[in-house]
């Protein structure tokens, strides 16, 4: 059997669901004799080919996130949300119910400790903010969720498995969490 | 008589005393109907429609809903569990259920019914409503971004403490709320206190008693060690 094709990647997240990958720990070797990864902050490959799985860390709070999500949805057979920001926002989606520019204002302006004359940066190599951070579903199809912060190893081992398997993933009592 | 006083739930036969709904006749008989909006201690509220069930092919509240003779009750089906997850879902998006920074996490019955119907994503797009946190009293803080609306902080305060704390009002999806008795509309300015019944009657992560929030570490809460159906099932 030929390996499938992984790619994954943090949009508005932490890292916290790469690092909980990461703790699978040993299995990391079981996992490599079944899959191999394409674009992945593990590769360093910056553009996503045509993939059997991508693997989704985070939400949608820039234009460039929306970018990246569109990348992975045009060539991964089957996209996976994984973890609380990119099933439902998550933390970045504490903002929500805040003005945009109320909130740059107060962190680049006029919270205390700022340099004097401080402004909101405004270069074109910046992503633009969007005004509400989003779940990825919002934005495109999303075949499964993975929901936790972050989900568990244990949790994501079953799932992968599950699906490298040919099985509807399911995690069960002590495996679905949403914190 | 007593022998007739019998119906099934998913197949088993259940003994109910007259005058019990379907939900008091099962919970006395240890089984595990989904619910929300119902708790022991007071009168149905009939308002979250978790504990939807089919009596003789018909949907109805089993917490409002009597007992009676004979009755086919469908309770943990596919069709029904598939629905109860849709309740859910609406639930979770027009609140703000943040679970990673709730202090109910893990002893919530929201979140534990939602683990129970297998829900992995909210599905539906997010109200994000602006929703207000109220931290006037000194024991306890309330945080209604994650209010259902079951009303039974209401009915505690009303009925077990006599005191009408809390209020329903407002009108629709969006403006129906809990109101607080007093001008300034502040917890603080009521005479609620920590050792009131409706302090420790919220389902969910609203009502909240301070100092106390982590004593117990998420991943040893009620719902960690078990899930809701066995928990419930063993009362
Ligand atoms: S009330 Fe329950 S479902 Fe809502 S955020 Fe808290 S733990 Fe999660
Ligand atoms: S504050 Fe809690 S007990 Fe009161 S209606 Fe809301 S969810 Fe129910
Ligand atoms: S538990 Fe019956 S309607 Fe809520």
């Amino acid at each position: 059997m030929s390996k499938l094709r992984v790619a994954t990647t943090s949009l508005a997240g932490c890292f916290g669901c790469h690092m909980s990958l990461l703790d699978i720990d040993e299995r990391l070797l079981d996992l490599l004799e079944l899959v191999e990864f394409d674009r992945s902050p593990i590769t360093d490959i910056k553009h996503c080919g045509p993939c059997d799985l991508g693997i989704i860390e985070g939400g949608v709070c820039n234009a460039e996130n929306v970018h990246v999500l569109r990348e992975f949805r045009k060539n991964c057979k089957i996209l996976v949300a994984t973890g609380a920001c990119a099933v439902n926002g998550g933390l970045p989606a504490q903002r929500n119910h805040l003005e945009l520019h109320d909130i740059l204002t107060a962190v680049y302006q006029t919270e205390g400790g700022l340099a004097h004359g401080a402004q909101i940066p405004n270069d074109p190599e910046l992503p633009l903010p969007l005004n509400q951070v989003h779940p990825i579903h919002e934005v495109v199809k999303v075949d499964y969720f993975l929901p936790g912060c972050p989900p568990s190893g244990d949790a994501i081992w079953k799932f992968l498995t599950d699906l490298i398997a040919g099985r509807t993933p399911s995690l069960g009592h002590g495996l679905l969490h949403y914190d | 008589m007593s022998e007739q006083n019998i119906f099934l739930l998913d197949g088993e036969e259940i003994a109910f005393a007259p005058g019990q709904t379907i939900m008091q006749a099962a919970q006395s008989a240890h089984k595990y109907i989904p619910h929300l909006c119902w708790h022991p201690e007071f009168k149905p509220h009939g308002s979250c429609k978790l504990c939807t069930v089919k009596i003789n092919g018909r949907f109805g509240s089993s917490c409002t809903v009597e007992a009676a003779a004979g009755q086919n009750v469908e309770n943990r089906t596919a069709e029904l569990d598939d629905k109860r997850r849709t309740l859910l879902q609406l639930l979770f998006v027009e609140g703000n259920h943040f679970c990673p920074s709730c202090e109910k996490s893990g002893d919530c019955l929201l979140q534990a019914t939602a683990y129970e119907m297998g829900m992995m994503t909210p599905h539906f797009d997010h109200f994000y409503p602006d929703r207000p946190v109220d931290a006037s009293h000194p024991d306890v803080m309330l945080d209604f971004n994650r209010c259902i609306l079951c009303s039974l902080c209401v009915q505690a305060s009303e009925l077990a403490d006599k005191k009408n704390v809390f209020v329903m009002g407002g009108r629709g999806m969006r403006g129906r709320k809990i109101i607080l008795n007093s001008e300034s509309g502040k917890l603080g300015d009521t005479d609620f206190s920590v050792d009131d019944r409706a302090a420790s009657i919220c389902p969910v992560g609203v009502i909240l008693k301070k100092r106390v929030g982590f004593v117990v570490p998420y991943g040893e809460r009620t719902y960690d060690k078990a899930p809701v159906s066995a928990v419930e099932a063993a009362k």
